[in-house]
């Protein structure tokens, strides 16, 4: 339930959203009972491997999910107002005007048939009804707050003049065109190149902290996280498994699955000898998805009791883990430490 | 295409045909399509009717009977009689034979030629693909049946020139897809292993180049036969192709022109029965394509 | 994009020297001796021999057809055997009859398909979709002298209609035949716009549903564009771009399809000419004008790769 007070610091509250795919003959639930909230003027990070439902959950905030993908269920409370509720005139206005987004493919996300200019200007003309001329000239201001060279040439080119790494930046002058109090970047920088890629965050993290923007960034790369997140919401085959503070996620991972993914970072500080630590196994696919959490089948400390689905536990710091390790439950070994004995084996 | 190809050869000692797999998928998409079995049923209908129809039909195709002549359909006559009083249902029977035999003799060459040059082409390249290619621009350049009309015009019109005609003038969509096709192929690495093992041309090319462009040809020749019963019916009925009192449906509908009046019952008939049968083989065509070849695009 | 132009330019000479050696070969394919055919069985040996010195039979065939093309490049394509008039002449007053009733049919069918294509990709899999790609499987399996026949039947000869339908006693609106006036040009223009609307119908379904698919919509829709907007101003403007290929190459089947439509209709165009040559062999007339139609097909191709080169340029992201 959302009181008034969580509305106030919590800018988007999503509970139990359930978006699924239908296939002739089975559901496939790509985003299944996910609930995580995002803090006003903060940065929350959303990881997983491809296919955890990282991206369905973004479009879903939208609503933008294709056929025959579906929302099926849940609450997404933005602002203190259930989006799911809206009609798709009122989901309109608040599209590239309150909540943005900015995709993973520059290369195919932009219009090949109309010029830089005009599709920055068309939000303008969408959300303020400004005239031709005023949303070109609040177009030229956009490209230069977004760093391009030259924009007063730029404008007037197509998408395929232009680099990948500038397409990105129009792209987000498109999404910031509506001055967004929320900004959905999904996987913003993974087609870029590396070089380019610290730009584009860099641009992201100096543009949130001057528009006092929330952002939720979706990516695979927790490097990425550790550089521009506040939060991080680790998702794993349709669930938030864990869900902390930035600081916690990589001193205190809590889920076996954040852990895995934290010691398969390459560390900064060392060289590393042999190969870097890997999570055995694949992501299940949906027809032979686990009854129970669905992470035993490639966790190192599955027990009896991981047959059956934990619940998402709350610790006194807000902070979150769908793991039994950490209830009374537990039938493991009890001075179990996820930390250390990934380490070791 | 690609990663099936390589964890095969790891697997066998001979280099694996892609096709293999394919044709058992493509039974069961074709299955599914709807569409394409009606076309396909049709077209079945239509051979058998075409070859054990004349045996039962009412009246003999030549047969005239003055005193009904013109008469409109009836329980005796159930499409009509035409200008010679010869019995339409009957006529239209016998033709059968003659539009399929059309559509399917002229696809045959004009694929058949279209298909080696394609090969020869695609696979061979530099300057004999330069000259094969050009002619088929040259002969591409002719719009819709101009070309056959143009070939018939100094040939004569008869049946046979018509099949001839058509034929030439789909040889350049065959040469250009099969060439298409034989370049992607030729690419694929299991070709290369092939190679390496000591095949020759002409072996490459049968056994495997071949078999893999399958797929389009028969998606192709489908739809340019229902093209071709078009083309031919048209240049009958120009007078340029069957000539009386040959039971054709595009001469028949020429016939049909002169009593527009009194009997449009004439025109109406052999018309219905072109649509039908090209439709049908437009159907097939379209649920083979889907079934065989998804990226092939109209 | 210059460069391109002329290369393309450039590419056209081969294939209009092919065009010309194929339509000078016609005469020479003609089994037995062209000179007597054309005069006629029983024709008197001189005016055979006649018309074998104007057509310069008499001269090898590398000089003839050098002859003919350099006739052919100023203008002269010889003259009618049967009416003995420059065949320049004859093709001149014909010319602009088809390109008007090529014109007007491909007009036709790019407004009907264009329409038909849209709906059907933006309510794929519905009855209105449905309708409308069986429809467009009928247009392009008729033929077309076959529904020219039909329509003069249902609405130039027209049927009574039942009496308690006011107003109106009888559906003879258009002329059967002939060009000129509007209820002239109506049933041909229906009879040879049908399997092109068909063609474009299809094609614009594909294409549109190939671009709803693309992300740059999705990127469109997140901006709070309206499907209206959506649809027309970002998806349509992509789709159309295959569509123009499609919309030459009708223009030039339509070139063809009118000896069809000008014969059923008696339309004294192109078409006809090269029919009624035909039948009377009267083979400089059939090759002057199969060689006027076919290069205003190379050159309606030409226009069209260009112009889709060009609409192309933006689309060829990678």
């Amino acid at each position: 339930m959302v009181t008034k007070s969580d509305s106030t610091e919590n800018i988007l509250e999503i509970n139990d959203l359930r978006t699924s795919f239908f296939t002739e003959d089975l559901e496939v639930k790509a985003v299944d009972g996910v609930s995580f909230t995002i803090p006003k003027g903060k940065t929350v990070g959303l990881v997983g491997e491809s296919g955890s439902g990282k991206s369905i959950t973004s479009l879903s905030i939208l609503q933008l999910v294709d056929a025959p993908g579906k929302i099926v269920g849940g609450e997404i409370n933005f602002k203190g107002e259930n989006l799911l509720d809206k009609s798709e005139a009122e989901m309109r206005k608040i599209r590239g005007k309150e909540i943005s987004m900015v995709f993973q493919e520059p290369m195919t996300s932009l219009n090949p048939t109309y010029t830089v200019g005009q599709q920055i200007g068309e939000s303008f003309m969408i959300h303020d009804k400004v005239s031709k001329k005023e949303a070109y000239k609040r177009s030229l201001e956009m490209l230069k707050l977004v760093g391009i060279p030259s924009p007063e040439k730029r404008i007037d080119q197509y998408p395929h003049e232009l680099s990948g790494g500038m397409r990105q930046r129009v792209m987000i002058a498109i999404a910031l065109a509506g001055n967004p109090e929320l900004l959905i970047a999904d996987e913003p920088t993974t087609a870029l190149d590396v070089t380019i890629q610290a730009q584009i965050l860099e641009l992201i993290k100096d543009l949130q902290e001057r528009l006092n923007m929330s952002v939720l960034l979706i990516t695979h790369d927790l490097g990425v996280v550790a550089e521009t997140c506040d939060y991080v919401a680790v998702m794993y085959s349709g669930k938030i498994v864990e869900y902390a503070d930035v600081r916690s996620i990589f001193n205190n991972p809590q889920h076996p699955y954040t852990v895995g993914l934290i010691h398969s970072l390459p560390p900064h500080d060392r060289d590393i000898e042999g190969d870097l630590p890997v999570i055995k196994g694949a992501v299940p696919s949906p027809s032979e998805m686990p009854e129970g959490c669905r992470f035993a089948p490639r966790c190192p400390f599955a027990s009896e009791i991981c047959n059956t689905l934990p619940q998402l536990k709350t610790d006194e710091r807000g902070n979150q883990v769908r793991c039994w390790i950490y209830t009374d439950e537990w039938d493991g070994d009890p001075e179990v430490n996820v930390r250390e004995k990934e380490r070791t084996s | 295409m690609r990663e099936p190809a390589t964890e095969m050869i790891s697997i066998e000692k001979k280099p694996a045909n892609p096709l293999i797999q394919t044709w058992k998928i493509f039974f069961k998409k074709l299955r599914k399509n709807r569409a394409a079995m009606v076309g396909g049923f049709f077209i079945v209908f239509f051979i058998i009717t075409a070859i054990v129809g004349p045996y039962f039909t009412p009246y003999a195709p030549e047969t005239t009977d003055v005193v009904n002549k013109l008469a409109p359909p009836s329980a005796d006559h159930w499409f009509g009689t035409d200008h010679h009083g010869r019995d339409i249902f009957s006529r239209i029977i016998h033709g059968m034979s003659i539009t399929l035999y059309v559509g399917f003799a002229s696809v045959i060459l004009g694929a058949t030629v279209g298909v080696v040059l394609g090969i020869i082409s695609g696979y061979y390249g530099g300057r004999i693909d330069t000259i094969i290619m050009r002619t088929m621009d040259v002969l591409l350049a002719f719009p819709g049946i101009l070309l056959a009309l143009a070939i018939v015009s100094v040939l004569g019109g008869s049946l046979q020139n018509v099949i001839i005609a058509v034929a030439i003038s789909s040889v350049p969509v065959f040469a250009r897809i099969v060439r298409g096709s034989t370049l992607a192929v030729k690419q694929l690495e299991y070709i290369d292993a092939v190679r390496a093992l000591g095949a020759s041309d002409f072996r490459i090319i049968f056994k495997h180049i071949l078999p893999n462009v399958s797929s389009p040809i028969i998606v192709q020749a489908t739809l340019s036969i229902a093209t071709a019963i078009l083309s031919a019916s048209g240049l009958s009925f120009l007078g340029l192709g069957a000539q009386p009192p040959t039971p054709e449906w595009g001469a028949m509908l020429s016939d049909g022109r002169n009593y527009l009046y009194n009997a449009p019952h004439v025109a109406l008939y052999p018309g219905i029965m072109i649509v039908l049968i090209v439709l049908a083989f437009n159907i097939l065509g379209d649920g083979l394509r889907d079934a065989l070849d998804p990226k092939m695009k109209n | 994009m210059l460069t391109y132009i002329i290369r393309r330019l450039l590419q056209t000479i081969p294939v209009i020297i092919g065009v010309s050696l194929i339509v000078f070969s016609l005469m020479h394919l003609i089994p037995g001796d062209p000179a007597q055919i054309m005069a006629g069985e029983s024709a008197p040996k001189e005016q055979v021999e006649n018309i074998r010195e104007r057509l310069g039979l008499n001269d090898s065939y590398p000089v003839q057809y050098w002859n003919y093309i350099r006739d052919a490049a100023k203008g002269d394509l010889g003259s009618s055997i049967r009416s003995g008039r420059d065949v320049t002449e004859e093709i001149g007053g014909r010319f602009w009859v088809t390109v008007e009733l090529a014109i007007y049919s491909t007009a036709l069918s790019v407004f009907l398909g264009l329409i038909a294509g849209i709906v059907s990709a933006t309510k794929k899999y519905s009855w209105q979709d449905v309708t409308l790609m069986v429809l467009a499987l009928f247009g392009l399996s008729m033929p077309n002298f076959w529904l020219g026949l039909m329509l003069i039947k249902w609405f130039a000869i027209g049927f009574d209609l039942p009496s308690w339908i006011p107003f109106i006693e009888n559906t003879s609106w258009f002329k059967p035949s002939g060009w000129g006036s509007f209820q002239q040009v109506v049933l041909p223009v229906i009879t040879l716009g049908t399997g092109g609307a068909a063609i474009i119908a299809r094609m614009t379904r594909s294409s549109m549903l190939e671009v709803i698919d693309q992300d740059y919509i999705r990127t469109a829709r997140a901006k709070g564009a309206k499907e209206r907007v959506v649809i027309y101003r970002h998806a349509l403007k992509n789709a159309l771009i295959p569509v123009v290929t499609v919309v030459g190459l009708q223009f030039g089947a339509l070139l063809g399809g009118a000896v069809l439509t000008e014969t059923v209709f008696a339309i004294n165009g192109l078409g006809k000419l090269i029919i009624d040559a035909i039948q009377a062999r009267d083979f400089p007339v059939v090759q002057g004008s199969v060689l006027v139609v076919s290069l205003l097909f190379v050159l309606v191709n030409m226009i069209v790769d260009i112009t889709y080169r060009y609409l192309n340029k933006r689309i060829d992201l990678n």
